[in-house]
């Protein structure tokens, strides 16, 4: 389930932020991904369309890698 | 409906927890045609959350302290329209050195971005769109504000700024009034949305509406600013204009905290 949701995060990042599919890895940050606070918001948008998992901003304040990301998701999953 | 066929723009839509988000949102449902800006590195972001509202609005650009972005949506919403029956004012911007302490120390420079974004852009879009607005049947500009009466922890020349948007609330009226445009503020209570996360000290003084609220209040809930906004918007406020209204639990009004047990009061 963790891959799956790593692949969704790959995907839009690579298609909505344009980010190089190279400099993503699981732990990459958000920081050295090149998005700021406005684009996290974005993305936890975009998230929630294609997981149905709402995260809210507090709870991305201890989130700082992709695979921070995907394991809060996972977690809310449940 | 309340707002049925009224023509409305609709600034600050940033995310969906934005409180003109939850305006666009009850104007939608109350049969209102929205349209929304954003700007700069948020337009991404605003027309994302505009995917979220039914219908999807248009978004246009508009940098509010640009006399040529507001001269341009006037005329893109003049050909569209022809009128505009209301506006939502939802800025408000203080560089980091205005805002969370180091209110003696913030340059003029900083400063004058937060006034000129903040207060200034109340009057720009007054006046921008004024010619729109009078040729609408009772039509209304409404701002938000947070009551700057007194100062608050962190909030600054935050503070600074709203307290010229309240005197710049009843001098828009004042001009407007003759054209029939009512201009009026709601003055909201805390709520949980990016532009107050962004200040350092926030949660200062979010418990003072825990104390002081008669109503009690609630950080996360915008509506019942926005039904108050739409209910300025609509042809039920008549005769109301360069007003604050204050939608915030009834705190404007206690001078201390609620007793927690009143039955043992004596």
């Amino acid at each position: 389930m963790s891959q799956d949701v790593l692949n969704t995060i790959t995907e839009i990042l690579t298609e909505e932020f344009g980010v190089p599919a190279d400099d993503i890895s699981a732990d990459a940050t958000f920081e050295k991904l090149g998005l700021d606070s406005l684009d996290v918001v974005e993305l936890t948008l975009v998230l929630e369309e294609k997981t149905g998992v709402k995260l809210e901003d507090e709870e991305l304040e201890d989130v700082r890698t992709l695979q921070d990301a995907v394991n809060k998701i996972a977690e809310k999953q449940g | 409906m309340l707002l049925d066929g009224k023509r409305l723009l609709i600034t600050g839509v940033l995310d969906p927890r934005s409180i003109a988000f939850s305006v666009a949102k009850v104007a939608q449902e109350q049969g209102a045609e929205v349209v929304l800006t954003g700007f700069g590195r948020g337009m991404k972001l605003t027309k994302r959350s505009a995917g979220r509202l039914t219908p999807t609005p248009d978004v246009r650009e508009l940098d509010a302290t640009k006399d040529e972005d507001i001269a341009a949506v006037a005329a893109d919403l003049a050909d569209r329209w022809g009128a505009i029956d209301g506006i939502l004012h939802a800025i408000g911007f203080a560089p980091a050195s205005c805002l969370g302490g180091g209110f003696l120390d913030a340059p003029w420079e900083d400063v004058s971005t937060a006034l000129h974004v903040s207060t200034y852009s109340y009057v720009a879009l007054g006046r921008g769109f004024a010619d729109l607005l009078a040729a609408a049947d009772n039509p209304a500009i409404v701002g938000l504000d947070f009551d700057a009466q007194v100062a608050w922890p962190g909030y600054d020349w935050m503070g600074v700024a709203k307290a010229g948007l309240e005197s710049a609330n009843r001098y828009l009226a004042r001009d407007l009034g003759p054209h029939g445009v009512r201009v009026n503020l709601v003055a909201a209570g805390p709520l949980n949305t990016m532009a107050a996360r962004s200040i350092d000290g926030f949660s200062g003084f979010e418990g003072v509406w825990d104390d002081r609220a008669p109503l009690g209040w609630d950080l996360s809930d915008p509506t019942p600013v926005a039904k108050t906004v739409c209910s300025l918007l609509s042809d039920w406020t008549p005769g109301i204009t360069g007003e604050i209204i204050h939608v915030d639990g009834g705190v404007h009004a206690i001078g201390a905290g609620m007793p927690a047990e009143a039955a043992d009061s004596d």
